[in-house]
């Protein structure tokens, strides 16, 4: 596959992404912040979130796998992992977690447990489509492109 | 707007060497930023950010690390970034932390969007609160902050009344009229704490800064709020309605709503005294320590603690505009509360009262009950100036409380140097006799010196002698010399209210005196920062001469005494010129006083004193004083005055570490028109 092309096919991808619901503008601000000096930003950043997301998620199937679990733990677990999901922009898992929260402030233990599977699925989701888009990233960079500038202008 | 010329700063790398309130000729380019976050994808994020907008970044995960490297870097940085929630401290910690030790912009940022959070930064004194995830346009600004608390710190200084320690030319006007455009009262306190260090830094730097002239809220001045916020209704208080009624030139709207907040939060703080008491105290007490480190000969513990209080004012400051401002103060833990120190005292009750008052950071309210509580001599006519007196007094004190646990600590001071006070009593009652003689010569000279020693006066001369003086405060059996601090909101009141507690601490008193001497070095910070060392003085002053007059006549002639004292005190506060210490004029002037009055004479002072007062209008002591001689037969009273002065000492030393923090401005007595 040519350069253009590639390119043109991580860009419909880019977009799906946003259009999805997957990412939101705040991915676009870290995509801006990318630049020649700093070609990786992004793909560090989000390496960085998936480290310290699986982190919190395993503290969190482990605070909500106590006998007696503490809810406050489990606040704190999931009020940071809402702000590094929407520091990168990963909408869902955002709202996933916002929901997380509201249910542990009730402390409904299964529904804190059922929206611990729908935040972990939501964050593998979308785990798996930036790394999907970051492949493409390479590919083009490896066929001597360059990664287009997104705008979005939906 | 480089407030300085010390312009060489210049390049971003060399941080260090930038003295604060420098900018850099590129700014905002070249901003120092901390940023404190857990998340390791926020902070990484924000260094990206921010680098991308110029600025120098320092990034942390933990909040202790942050801590010691702004410690380490003293005017390292210019701003901080912190998030709320983090695993090793508090973010609301934190930001009080750096609040009163280095006194920087703090920006707090959180996921959490609630009101409840964003409030808890605003009252915590944050200058801004940044909901995540944040984005680069929200960072590309916030070197307002930086800027607008330069500018608020300037603009209090072309505001103050001070003409001689106003710094007119260092007019900003110009230039902060090219940045943040209104006031930022959320800021005053940062820019207060700010002033206060940065002037502390700058003296003790030697650094040139520009002096930046500070509002004067004197007695009168503050009377005068008080009667517009009055007549608006508390609710109905806006700065700008409050700035038509008082109609005072050169007063702008920011000064007003900067004075506005630090009245709010002083009769919050009255309200919600009881349990602030024990964490006020201690606060107190430490800052005490801090600032009588020096003073030592009294009571020992009480000037100790004061000398250490002075010593390390920001950090009684700290301390105190930190439980002035709500945050949690590390000092905390009054053991005792003061009412049951109070109960220590012989005069108990009064003191109690006071000391109650006090505790409420001189709540308005609370002076009112200190006159109630004032020794008996006082007549109920003369309790009911000194409420009124009080009043002002506490609405001075407001300030001061408002300020912060100061006015607690001072109480604390109070009441735990009460049950020493009761000691002194006894002693200084063997003394009250020699006291008329001496026209507390000793004493005035003690509390006097006592005040100003502990500022900047032969401390341990002055305090050598205010155990003498301690009777004067402790005014013989009776004075409750729990004279709230509060009760002595500054000037007019404070001597009744004041006095009484003062009196009761005899060796608080001395520590108040010693607070005051005390204080007086934190005045002296204030002052310098203020260059509203009227406050100070004023309050010193007026606690001295009090002191002094209650001792000379123990029912009379102190309060004679001490006027003339002071009288004395704010001609000769000249002497002292250059130095805020009104205190100390004060002190000089009381301890003249002392030498030479007798009986008539000490009442002529304290006619003159009234008079003194009154000149003082100017400063916060002039209501008073008006105050004082409407009620004068507060003075003949002598527990008005030895009140106003035990009120107006115990005010000193409270005012004294809160006014660091609150900048207290005006407040001083530094007017004692000589």
């Amino acid at each position: 596959m040519e350069v253009g092309q590639m390119q043109r096919q991580w860009m419909d991808y880019t977009k799906s992404l946003f259009l999805e619901g997957y990412l939101d503008g705040q991915f676009l601000q870290l995509q801006q912040l990318q630049d020649d000096s700093n070609p990786d930003f992004v793909a560090e950043v989000v390496s960085l979130f998936f480290e310290d997301s699986e982190r919190l998620l395993n503290d969190l199937t482990n605070a909500l796998d106590q006998k007696c679990i503490d809810f406050k733990k489990a606040d704190a677990h999931i009020h940071q992992l809402k702000g590094s999901s929407s520091s990168i922009g990963a909408e869902r898992v955002k709202n996933c977690c916002i929901i997380f929260r509201s249910l542990c402030e009730e402390q409904n233990i299964d529904a804190c447990i059922r929206c611990l599977q729908q935040v972990k699925q939501e964050y593998f989701l979308v785990k798996n489509k930036l790394e999907t888009l970051f492949g493409m990233e390479q590919q083009i960079v490896a066929a001597g492109g360059s990664i287009p500038k997104m705008e979005l202008s939906f | 707007m480089n407030p300085s010329g010390k312009g060489s700063m210049s390049t971003i790398s060399t941080s260090s060497a930038r003295k604060a309130g420098e900018l850099v000729p590129d700014f905002p380019a070249g901003l120092r930023v901390l940023v404190v976050d857990d998340d390791p994808t926020c902070l990484m994020i924000l260094e990206k950010m921010l680098c991308t907008c110029l600025y120098e970044v320092t990034k942390c995960n933990r909040a202790e690390t942050a801590l010691s490297l702004l410690r380490e870097k003293k005017n390292g940085f210019d701003i901080v970034i912190s998030d709320v929630h983090m695993p090793d401290m508090d973010g609301f910690k934190l930001l009080e932390h750096i609040g009163l030790e280095m006194d920087l912009p703090v920006i707090m940022m959180s996921a959490d969007d609630g009101k409840n959070v964003v409030m808890k930064g605003v009252t915590h004194g944050a200058c801004d609160y940044l909901i995540k995830p944040v984005r680069i346009e929200a960072l590309k600004n916030i070197w307002q902050h930086v800027v607008r608390k330069r500018k608020n710190e300037w603009k209090d200084l072309e505001q103050s009344g001070s003409a001689e320690e106003g710094d007119r030319q260092q007019k900003q006007s110009a230039d902060e009229a090219d940045y943040s455009s209104s006031a930022n009262e959320g800021s005053w306190k940062n820019s207060k704490k700010r002033r206060d260090e940065d002037e502390d830094a700058e003296e003790r730097d030697d650094t040139s800064a520009l002096k930046k002239p500070r509002v004067v809220w004197s007695v009168d001045l503050h009377q005068q709020f008080v009667a517009a916020v009055n007549q608006l209704g508390i609710d109905k208080a806006v700065p700008k309605k409050i700035l038509e009624l008082m109609n005072v030139p050169g007063l702008t709207r920011e000064n007003v709503a900067s004075h506005l907040q630090k009245y709010r939060l002083y009769l919050r703080r009255l309200s919600g005294v009881s349990q602030h008491q024990g964490s006020l105290n201690n606060s107190f007490i430490s800052t005490q320590d801090a600032t009588f480190g020096s003073i030592s000969s009294l009571n020992g513990i009480d000037l100790q603690t004061l000398a250490a209080a002075s010593q390390h004012p920001a950090q009684s400051l700290a301390t105190l505009q930190a439980a002035g401002l709500g945050r949690s103060t590390a000092k905390a833990g009054v053991p005792m509360s003061i009412v049951d120190q109070r109960n220590l005292f012989s005069f108990e009750n009064p003191r109690l009262r006071f000391g109650e008052g006090q505790q409420q950071h001189m709540n308005s309210n609370k002076t009112m009950n200190l006159l109630h509580g004032i020794p008996t001599t006082m007549e109920p006519k003369q309790l009911v100036n000194l409420h009124q007196s009080t009043q002002s007094l506490g609405s001075l004190n407001m300030r001061v409380s408002a300020t912060t646990p100061q006015s607690s600590p001072l109480i604390m001071q109070m009441a735990q140097s009460q049950p020493r006070g009761q000691m002194l009593s006894e002693s200084i009652a063997s003394h009250v006799p020699r006291l008329p003689t001496a026209m507390a010569q000793p004493n005035v000279a003690n509390s006097v010196l006592g005040r100003d020693g502990i500022a900047d006066v032969s401390r341990g001369s002055v305090y050598n002698q205010i155990p003498q003086t301690s009777p004067m405060l402790s005014f013989p059996g009776n004075q409750t010399t729990e004279v709230p601090i509060n009760s002595f909101p500054l000037g007019s009141t404070p001597g009744i209210s004041n006095i009484t507690p003062k009196s009761n601490f005899q060796d608080e008193v001395t520590s108040g005196m010693k607070g005051s001497g005390g204080f007086a070095p934190s005045y002296d910070i204030f002052n310098e920062l203020h260059q509203q060392k009227s406050n100070d003085w004023e309050l010193q002053n007026v606690g001295l001469a009090y002191d002094a007059s209650q001792h000379v006549n123990p029912l009379q002639g102190n309060i004679d005494v001490s006027p003339s004292v002071l009288v004395h005190q704010g001609f000769p506060s000249t002497q002292q010129a250059g130095q805020n210490r009104e205190a100390n004029s004060i002190g000089k002037a009381m301890y003249s006083l002392g030498e030479g009055m007798d009986q008539t004479n000490l009442q002529n002072i304290g006619q003159n004193l009234n008079t003194l007062l009154v000149d003082n209008s100017v400063r916060v002591k002039t209501e008073r004083v008006p105050d004082a001689s409407s009620q004068s037969n507060l003075f003949p009273e002598h527990y008005g005055q030895e009140d106003l002065l035990s009120a107006f000492l115990k005010q000193q030393e409270g005012m004294g570490p809160a006014e660091s923090e609150f900048d207290f401005d005006g407040y001083s007595l530094d007017n004692i028109p000589v």
